[in-house]
């Protein structure tokens, strides 16, 4: 009998899962761009539908850009669990002897990366063509990427919830939405105070509370959703 | 203790236990409602901003309460249900939720209702008015995830987990909106600055809040009887009991 030492295989199974869920994802393009192009047309609309006035646009355009990145990131969740549960590897996850949350962590680290970082690398081109005011877009990108890593975390709970089921999608719109409103407030709050002038600095500590409670408590709550999908 | 609380996560013996209990909460709640509605609606004295529509007080906040406090009971049977599996605590979760949803709308609609006569406006987005119609979200939310599964078992599974989430994150929102509303609203309408309420307007007000806590409790243990009998239709003592039922007519 082999002993294996637990503590080194978390890591190996970690960095499997980072790296199977990267080359997965990577190897279905639509499903980065998706979103991306998302964002962009729903920022289009908006324009369109009231004014193209810049100065109206630049008054509403922090809200803007985090309600149009909060609802890209909520339509690419589905993907997070939905392949891995149709061929099966889902329930391979399952019955890991590795942590189950330390394992979502990776896949919810993974939509992150290729779901929220990019909309956030985004943001700032969308928001020059809202007349977003010019100090405002460095604290724009960043609470973007600060605020999605939340928002990845709070719908992987509601994508863990609902991927059993096989019409799930507005379900978990509005299983999610309502989570997500403390991260809009404090994403948006950010860019706004830093238009009027303040210091953005309290409202991306908060925004950064919120991820260190989100880390903390959402791997459970995907775990134990994960479990109740696959067991039916 | 122990064993009476095992007793009461069976099936069958909170079905014995709860018809004992039932019509001293009904008769607490009929009595309690009435008095509190006849006191609070006719002899407590008219506010003297207000007028007569203060009144609404004796309907809004007690549902407001109410609003809340069922979201805890819902989330406590969850965690009941998920770690213990005592399947009484579900069928009090599945009865719950609709109640606290129709009186998170009911306090919204008579917050509407008595907007219009002291602020000029059915809606405003207050703080509190934010938060109560996002929690009003989040009930649905569990309603419609119970729904959704086939299989009863993982329905009532993911409303708990959800539950949980969603109690852990109410007072997150509730901050966020305070804090969101005193940037964005500065004070075009403030909640009236009610002076300290005399004697005579605060003591209908707390039977009234009694008076839907017995409602409350009342309707729950109903709710869930049938709910027993619903989920238990196949098991000998419910089959048993329906015999028994109909023999004597």
């Amino acid at each position: 009998m082999q002993v294996i030492e637990p503590k080194a295989e978390l890591g190996v199974a970690v960095r499997a899962t980072i790296k199977r869920d990267m080359t997965l994802v990577l190897r279905r393009r639509s499903e980065v761009i998706n979103p991306l192009v998302f964002f962009a047309l729903v920022i289009t609309l908006f324009p369109l539908g009231i004014s193209p006035d810049p100065q109206m646009l630049a008054a509403i355009a922090p809200g803007l850009l985090w309600v149009a990145a909060l609802l890209a990131t909520q339509l690419s969740l589905d993907t997070l669990f939905r392949s891995d549960y149709d061929d099966g590897s889902l329930e391979q996850l399952l019955l890991s002897p590795q942590p189950l949350p330390a394992l979502v962590l990776s896949k919810t680290l993974v939509h992150w990366l290729l779901t929220g970082l990019p909309l956030a690398l985004m943001a700032p081109l969308l928001g020059l063509m809202l007349a977003l005011p010019g100090q405002s877009y460095a604290v724009l990108a960043f609470s973007l990427a600060l605020g999605s890593a939340s928002l990845s975390l709070i719908g992987a709970i509601g994508a863990a919830l609902t991927v059993g089921l096989s019409r799930g999608g507005v379900l978990l719109s509005l299983l999610v939405l309502p989570l997500y409103i403390p991260v809009l407030i404090f994403g948006a709050g950010a860019v706004q105070v830093v238009i009027l002038g303040g210091n953005a600095a309290p409202y991306l500590a908060i925004l950064g509370a919120q991820l260190c409670l989100a880390l903390m408590l959402a791997p459970w709550a995907i775990a134990a959703a994960l479990r109740i999908s696959i067991n039916g | 203790m122990w064993a009476f609380i095992h007793k009461l996560g069976s099936p069958k013996w909170f079905y014995a236990i709860s018809a004992r209990l039932q019509p001293w909460f009904w008769g607490l709640a009929i009595l309690l409602l009435l008095v509190g509605s006849v006191w609070g609606l006719v002899f407590a004295p008219s506010d003297y901003q207000q007028g007569n529509s203060f009144r609404i007080i004796y309907v809004h906040v007690p549902a407001a309460i109410l609003a809340q406090s069922c979201f805890v009971a819902m989330a406590v049977s969850g965690v009941i249900f998920l770690v213990w599996k005592i399947k009484i605590a579900d069928m009090a979760a599945t009865v719950i939720a609709p109640f606290g949803a129709a009186m998170t709308f009911v306090a919204l609609f008579s917050g509407a209702v008595w907007g219009m006569p002291t602020w000029g406006t059915w809606w405003v987005w207050d703080a509190r008015l934010t938060s109560m119609l996002i929690q009003l979200f989040l009930y649905l939310g569990v309603i419609a995830l119970r729904g959704a599964f086939a299989s009863r078992d993982s329905g009532a599974r993911a409303a708990s987990v959800l539950a949980l989430v969603g109690v852990v994150n109410i007072p997150i929102i509730k901050y966020s909106v305070n804090w969101w509303n005193t940037l964005h609203q500065p004070a075009t309408f403030t909640l009236t600055e009610r002076p300290a309420m005399p004697v005579e307007m605060w003591l209908p007000l707390l039977i009234m809040v009694l008076g839907f806590y017995c409602f409350f409790i009342a309707l729950t243990l109903t709710r869930t009887r049938n709910e027993i009998l619903r989920r238990e239709s196949a098991k000998r003592w419910v089959r048993e009991l329906v015999a028994d039922t109909d023999r004597r007519g």
